[in-house]
Order: C-alpha cells, then sequence, then structure tokens
C-alpha cells in the first residue's frame, strides 16, 4: 500500500544536480565569461582566451602553469576547452605563423583609450623589426608619454599577439618585458633578429643608418634598412646628425616626425 | 545556500556581474531537477535550464536597483523557467517530428546505479505528466525542488492556498496511477 507520504519521499530523490557545464555555458551566453585553451606560441605553449569580441588573453604556460592557475589570474571567469571555434582558429594560427594579426581579432574592450591606442600602432611593427619607446609616443600624437607608452605595453594582454616584444629602449637596449627578458629576445630571434648584436650596435652609439645612395635614413631593423649594402650603409647617432648629413627620413618606419 | 540567496538581490543591485554567478550556482540544481520533469529529455532540459539563467541575466539588466533589491529571487526565476517549458512544450507540440528526437535515456544494459535511478525519473515524469498542469507544477515545485507553498504561488501566480490543495490533489492522484500500475 503507497502512502503519499512515501511518494512525497520517492519525488525527493528525483532531484538532480545540473550539468557541470551549465554555468559556463550561460556566462558565456551572457558573455560574462571566456574560454580558453593550450596553443602552441612560437617560443613554446601558451594559453589563448576568447570571448565572442576576440582574443583576450596570451599568456605563457610556463609563465603560469596549470590551466587552474591561468583561471586564477584572468581578469574575466574563463572555462577550460579543447580548442577555438574554427573561425579563431584560422586566424590564431595564421598570426603565430606570421607574426602579425592580420585578421585575428582581438577584444580590447575593457582597455582604456591611451592604452588601446598604444597596442593598437604596436601591432603595424612588422615581424623581424623593432621600434623605440618613443616613436609609438610620437607616432599615437603624444610624444612626451614615452614612460605611459611603456607602462601600456607592459600590461599588453594579449603579448606575442600584439607584438610589445618589437619595441625596445629608445638607447638600444632590449628592455624589460613581462614575462622576462629571455622570452622577448627569444621572440626576437624567432623572428630573425640578434639582440646581441642589436645591443652592441646601440652601444657603439648607432641609432640610426642610411644609404648614401638614396639620401634616407631609417631605424637599423626597417625592411629598407636590411636591403642597403654594406658599401653605401651610414650610420648615424641622432636624427639631428642624419639631417645634417642632408638624409631625409624613411617614409616607411618613420624614424622622425 | 539559503543565506546565499538572502543576500543575493542586494549584491545584484549593486554588482550584477560579481553576483550573478552565484545566482546561477545556488539555483542551477534546483531549477534542473525541477525543469527535468517539465520537458521531455536531459538535453531539452539542460536547454531550458540555460535559457532560464540567461533571460534572468538579461532581464536584471533592464530593472533598475530598487526593482532587484526587492526580487523574491526564487519565485521570479521559476516564473521565468516556467514559462519557457511552456514554450518548449508548445513548440514540441505543433512540430510533433521533433518527437523522434525524445531520448528515453540511455540505460540498456548499464546496471548501474545511475541507470536505476535514470529508469525512476522516467517512470515518474510519465505519472507526472498525467496530473493537470497546475497540480503537476505545485507537485514538482514543492516536493522535487523543495519550493515552500508561497514561493510556488508567487512563481505560478495563484493562491498559497491554491497551490496546497494542487499539491494535495496531485499528490493522491498519483497515488492512484500507482496503485493502477500495481494491477
Amino acid at each position: 500500500m503507497t502512502s503519499e507520504e512515501t511518494i512525497a519521499d520517492e519525488l525527493a530523490t528525483l532531484k538532480r544536480c545540473a550539468p557541470s557545464d551549465v554555468l559556463g555555458r550561460v556566462m558565456r551566453g551572457v558573455d560574462l565569461a571566456d574560454e580558453f585553451t593550450e596553443i602552441e606560441g612560437p617560443t613554446g605553449p601558451a594559453y589563448v582566451a576568447w570571448n565572442g569580441r576576440g582574443i583576450t588573453a596570451f599568456v605563457p604556460v610556463d609563465a603560469v602553469g596549470t590551466p587552474d592557475a591561468f583561471k586564477e589570474r584572468h581578469p574575466r571567469e574563463a572555462f577550460h576547452v579543447e580548442a577555438p571555434p574554427p573561425s579563431l582558429a584560422k586566424h590564431l594560427d595564421r598570426a603565430i605563423e606570421t607574426g602579425r594579426l592580420g585578421r585575428l581579432p582581438v577584444d580590447l574592450s575593457s582597455i582604456g583609450a591611451f592604452q588601446r591606442k598604444v597596442l593598437e600602432k604596436c601591432s603595424e611593427i612588422p615581424p623581424g623589426e623593432i621600434r623605440p619607446y618613443g616613436w609609438i609616443a610620437r607616432e599615437i600624437g603624444s610624444p612626451g608619454a614615452v614612460r605611459a607608452v611603456g607602462t601600456a605595453l607592459g600590461r599588453n594582454p594579449v603579448p606575442v599577439l600584439i607584438p610589445c616584444h618589437r619595441v625596445v629602449r629608445t638607447d638600444g637596449r632590449i628592455g624589460n618585458y613581462a614575462y622576462g627578458s629571455p622570452m622577448k629576445r627569444a621572440l626576437l630571434e624567432h623572428e630573425g633578429l640578434d639582440p646581441d648584436a642589436i645591443e652592441t650596435s646601440a652601444q657603439r652609439g648607432v641609432r640610426l643608418v642610411g644609404s648614401d645612395t638614396t639620401g634616407i635614413y631609417c631605424f637599423p631593423t626597417c625592411r629598407h634598412a636590411k636591403r642597403i649594402a654594406e658599401a653605401h650603409r651610414v650610420e648615424f647617432r641622432s636624427e639631428a646628425a642624419a639631417r645634417a648629413d642632408g638624409y631625409r627620413a624613411c617614409k616607411v618606419c618613420r624614424p622622425a616626425a | 545556500m539559503t543565506r546565499t540567496l538572502d543576500h543575493l538581490p542586494q549584491r545584484l543591485a549593486s554588482d550584477r556581474d560579481g553576483a550573478f554567478p552565484d545566482l546561477v550556482r545556488a539555483m542551477q540544481d534546483g531549477v534542473f531537477s525541477g525543469v527535468l520533469q517539465f520537458t521531455r529529455n536531459r538535453h531539452d532540459a539542460e536547454d531550458v535550464t540555460q535559457e532560464t539563467f540567461v533571460r534572468v541575466y538579461r532581464a536584471l539588466g533592464t530593472y533598475d536597483a530598487d526593482r532587484i533589491r526587492s526580487l523574491r529571487l526564487r519565485p521570479w526565476v521559476w516564473t521565468i523557467a516556467l514559462n519557457l517549458c511552456r514554450n518548449r512544450a508548445r513548440t514540441v507540440a505543433r512540430h510533433p517530428e521533433a518527437q523522434l528526437t525524445v531520448d528515453r535515456v540511455d540505460t540498456h544494459g548499464d546496471a548501474s546505479i545511475e541507470a536505476v535511478n535514470e529508469v525512476s525519473l522516467e517512470a515518474w515524469r510519465d505519472r507526472l505528466a498525467a496530473l493537470p498542469a497546475p497540480q503537476r507544477t505545485a507537485v514538482v515545485l514543492h516536493h522535487v525542488v523543495g519550493l515552500p507553498y508561497a514561493e510556488i504561488a508567487a512563481s505560478t501566480d495563484r493562491t498559497e492556498s491554491t497551490v496546497r490543495s494542487d499539491v494535495r490533489r496531485g499528490l493522491a492522484r498519483l497515488r492512484t496511477l500507482i496503485e493502477e500500475e500495481a494491477q
């Protein structure tokens, strides 16, 4: 004989736990959370996070450790997944391969206007080339804000993809990097540059190089500077020196305003 | 958990995005358990549960802080969930071909406790489906989810005494059904 009390007891056993991914799906549904996965970066494995608007983070695995540790330090809630959606994966692979963002969307919506300008300008630096912090400051119309540029780059949420490793000190030294100077040097080497040679030459006082056939001066790593034959290569300590010799600034790397 | 819910309207009013995950955590098992009885299968229940919280979040975005502070969260969330369950049932009724995808939980050959549990879940879902809708809603919300009568009354826009009598009559009906099964 079944009593209504036993029925009530049985009904109580129908309580179930929600599937573990409900929170994640909801959070992504309302755009409060990101997803992330591991990918192979140019100098080792990295965690990459994204949301509906684009990439939100790039962090070397070595720098954080486990996926849980990544979640812990990610500014938004993040859910670990197998792989990025195919639409994103295609552009991400290409960006890693070429060293340029290309059509890879990056979500800079939570970043202030100044930092965004700095990061966007930084993205224009081609792989295998470097620019001083002061160059970015001048290009974005804030020539006095060199230190602020350094800070903005130091807080780059998507290093490697937005190539802040291609921005170096005005005195020619490679300088600091959020994930350590060795990684910055490794990234530059990966792009075919020789950080030691760059620093040695800077120590000799070389800031710019020109061609005596064209009368144009460039940053030493500008693709046009690299084409100058040894016999026609002229070194300068400053823009003033180059201009005094009758040289004009390259319109591609824009070493002067 | 109850204490978390008590403070949630206040927290949601001042920091919607920060408090929202706690709302989901506090209510997801209850919502899922109930919705499981109001939908055809686990897949639909997951969908409806997810959609419920997405709607909750969007609705919160349209309310001012005072309105959020005065919300009775569980009844409010359940109003939204029940609406979605009804819509889902209506869509299913209109597109009967979709019925073909009903997955009678894959219990074949698997004698694990979970499988046995799911068999009983299926059996109860069938019995509950035989109740008039208001009784089924009241019985599930009270005895499966564990909502007090007052909250069920608030979420279904009925009086508390109606809900009480719905639960009582629902249980009596279930008892009759079970006795009929036994014969």
